[in-house]
């Protein structure tokens, strides 16, 4: 177990560089006897390529943890570097904008819009970029490729399995390729067969895209996907190493 | 985001919920459907209006006793009538003018079997000029029947319609009152004007009138026309200081008659019908506003229905503004659409009802144009609220929200 994360390792000039840095992160919500600490006091350093697995126990702080990460919540105190950009100091638009940039996010509820096909879905992102709908089709067309679902571009959600629709979450998660992917408990919804499928497909495209993924999980086989284990317990983290030395 | 995408969105999300969509725009349609039609029917009225004061005679002047009133017709007192050396001094002192005196009132007229109150005006050949109604054919009254008073009367087209039942008139001999009087000509169609059928109507030598009918020797009112244009104002003020004298009213005194040209009274109903046309309007905006605020609240529960498409949205790099952009788009959408088919039904409206009631059809453009702006401005005004409430929610609640 290594408290402190890879930071103190001493050869850090050859690691790659830290995508996410956070300084004594707390996040209150009420005050005085009703104050809940769902973070108190985080400090950890992910870097370029990781694949970390955020755990814990409901209320352990692991989801807000997970917002702030994903520049969707803002932290009470504490400083968050994202790509060595001070988040703290930026506006909606801004944090609007480092997500559409740098951020891909994956849902435990998949989150596609209904009544829109697997393509629009996926394409909305590019819309949103101001990509010209040539350029966006072919954008979408080619990610819902890489998860094997061209063949399904045309369908809305109703007529998609739950794993369809999060591999249609994930191909829209990773068209605007950002070199940061979220997934919030992606295999919350699924059987274990599908869940399996699913995490085997974030472990091919990370070795493809060598892209960062940060995953909060409460399964420990799931988190054992992952190169990198966080263990959160009441808004604390306790620890934080390889699945082998994290989970029991 | 491209404009095109934002336009995109939002005719996606109206095409989705269509009866939805168009319950909120029917408010909208209905607002700027009355208020193209009111305003229109509005200027078809006062044009209307113009026409037949055109038809009654250019530079007429109507010399009536007793005192102006505004409005029209305006409210008779017991001044003394003119008599008929009133008539023969404006003829003589005032230069560039036709008049003819009339002496008004109604008699029971038989024609065979029928009968019915017919007014009945006293005067001379000059009132065919003058009110420039000339006769159809048939022939004038001779100065002899003018100077006797001869039983001979001229006969307006909806007598021979529904009196002599379509037979000829010319000839023939009707009562009129206790009076048994001869057809001598027929005046040309006029319709109608202000509500009165001008064609039925008896003209008779106005000594006729006086001596037969009335039992009085003078003249109801005096008609003038000025034979140049632009010249009623001297004639008026001609005869005014003409009749005062001869009535001897004395300096300063209120006049007892009053002289009107076809121009007050344009004027008189002119500015009854453009209040008319204002108040019509306002009603009708209102209506228009009542339309903007359904318009609010179908975006508002469209806002709560889709916060968690909002927070999809903003999660995978919606800014705030795109948010904004779609709903205020939205809602522009809508209350353009039913801008648009408000005015296509208003001026349909318009065009059915002035056919209906043969009035002059005036299509507006500047009325058009208010209309559609309008409905344009309250899709801005009552979409900007919703859209700003969708745009200002927190993305962790709009994911979470059920």
């Amino acid at each position: 177990m290594n408290e402190a994360g890879n930071t103190a390792t001493p050869d850090r000039m050859h690691l790659p560089p830290a995508v996410v840095e956070m300084q004594d992160i707390y996040k209150i919500y009420g005050s005085g006897a009703t104050e809940v600490r769902a973070l108190d006091g985080v400090s950890l350093t992910i870097r370029a390529g990781e694949f970390v697995a955020i755990m814990g126990p409901s209320g352990s702080g692991k989801s807000t943890c997970m917002n702030i990460l994903g520049c969707l919540d803002v932290p009470s105190s504490g400083a968050y570097r994202f790509r060595g950009v001070e988040v703290g100091g930026l506006d909606r638009d801004e944090l609007a904008l480092l997500r559409r940039n740098f951020m891909g996010f994956v849902f435990q509820s998949f989150n596609l819009l209904p009544r829109i096909s697997a393509l629009g879905n996926v394409e909305l992102p590019l819309i949103y970029e101001g990509v010209k709908p040539a350029r966006r089709h072919q954008l979408a067309m080619q990610a819902l490729a890489t998860v094997g679902l061209a063949g399904r571009a045309h369908a809305t959600s109703a007529q998609l399995s739950g794993g369809q629709q999060q591999r249609i979450a994930i191909a829209r998660a990773l068209v605007t390729e950002p070199p940061v992917l979220l997934a919030d408990e992606p295999t919350g919804n699924l059987d274990t067969a599908m869940a399996g499928e699913i995490m085997k497909e974030l472990v091919s495209i990370r070795e493809q895209r060598g892209i960062t993924i940060l995953m909060v999980t409460h399964e420990p086989d799931i988190a054992r996907y992952a190169d990198r284990v966080l263990f959160f317990t009441d808004g604390k983290l306790v620890r934080d190493g390889t699945p082998a030395e994290v989970i029991p | 985001m491209r404009a095109l995408d934002t336009m995109g969105m939002s005719v996606q999300a109206i095409a989705r919920n269509k009866l939805r969509s168009f319950l909120t725009t029917l408010g909208i349609i209905i607002g700027v459907a009355s208020v193209v039609a009111m305003v229109h029917l509005g200027q078809s009225a006062t044009r209307s209006v113009t026409e037949q004061i055109a038809s009654i005679g250019s530079n007429l002047l109507f010399v009536m006793p007793g005192t102006a009133q505004r409005g029209p017709g305006g409210v008779r007192t017991n001044a003394e009538n003119f008599e008929l050396a009133d008539v023969e001094a404006i003829r003589n002192e005032v230069d560039g003018i036709l008049v003819a005196p009339a002496l008004t009132t109604s008699a029971t007229v038989v024609i065979g079997n029928a009968n019915d109150t017919i007014p009945v005006i006293g005067t001379t050949n000059q009132y065919f000029a003058v009110r420039n109604h000339y006769l159809a054919y048939g022939r004038e009254f001779e100065a002899t029947e003018l100077s006797s008073g001869a039983a001979v009367c001229i006969i307006g087209k909806t007598l021979i319609d529904e009196m002599f039942l379509g037979q000829e008139p010319l000839g023939s001999s009707i009562r009129v009152g206790r009076t048994a009087c001869r057809v001598i000509g027929v005046l040309e169609e006029k319709g109608e004007s202000m509500g009165q059928d001008r064609d039925k109507t008896i003209l008779m030598p106005v000594k006729a009138v006086q001596r037969r009918l009335v039992g009085e020797l003078d003249v109801s009112a005096i008609y003038v026309s000025a034979l140049a244009d632009g010249t009623t104002g001297t004639v008026q003020a001609q005869i005014e200081s003409l009749l005062r004298q001869r009535r001897g009213a004395s300096t300063g005194a209120a006049d007892d008659f009053y002289v009107r040209d076809t121009q007050d009274i344009a004027q008189a109903l002119e500015s009854t019908t453009n209040t008319l046309t204002i108040l019509l309007g306002a009603i009708a905006a209102v209506s228009l506003l009542v339309g903007g605020i359904g318009i609010m609240n179908i975006m508002l529960v469209s806002v709560t229905e889709r916060t968690r498409e909002i927070g999809i949205r903003l999660a995978i790099g919606a800014r705030a503004r795109d948010v904004l952009t779609q709903f205020l788009v939205e809602s522009i959408a809508l209350s353009t659409l039913g801008g648009f088919i408000g005015l296509i039904l208003g001026v349909g409206g318009t065009w059915l009802v002035t056919w209906k009631l043969d009035m002059p059809l005036v299509i507006s453009p500047p009325v058009m144009l208010t209309g559609f702006s309008f409905s344009v401005a309250i899709g801005i005004i009552f979409g900007f609220f919703p859209a700003r409430k969708a745009a200002l929610l927190n993305p962790i609640d709009a994911l979470r929200h059920e």
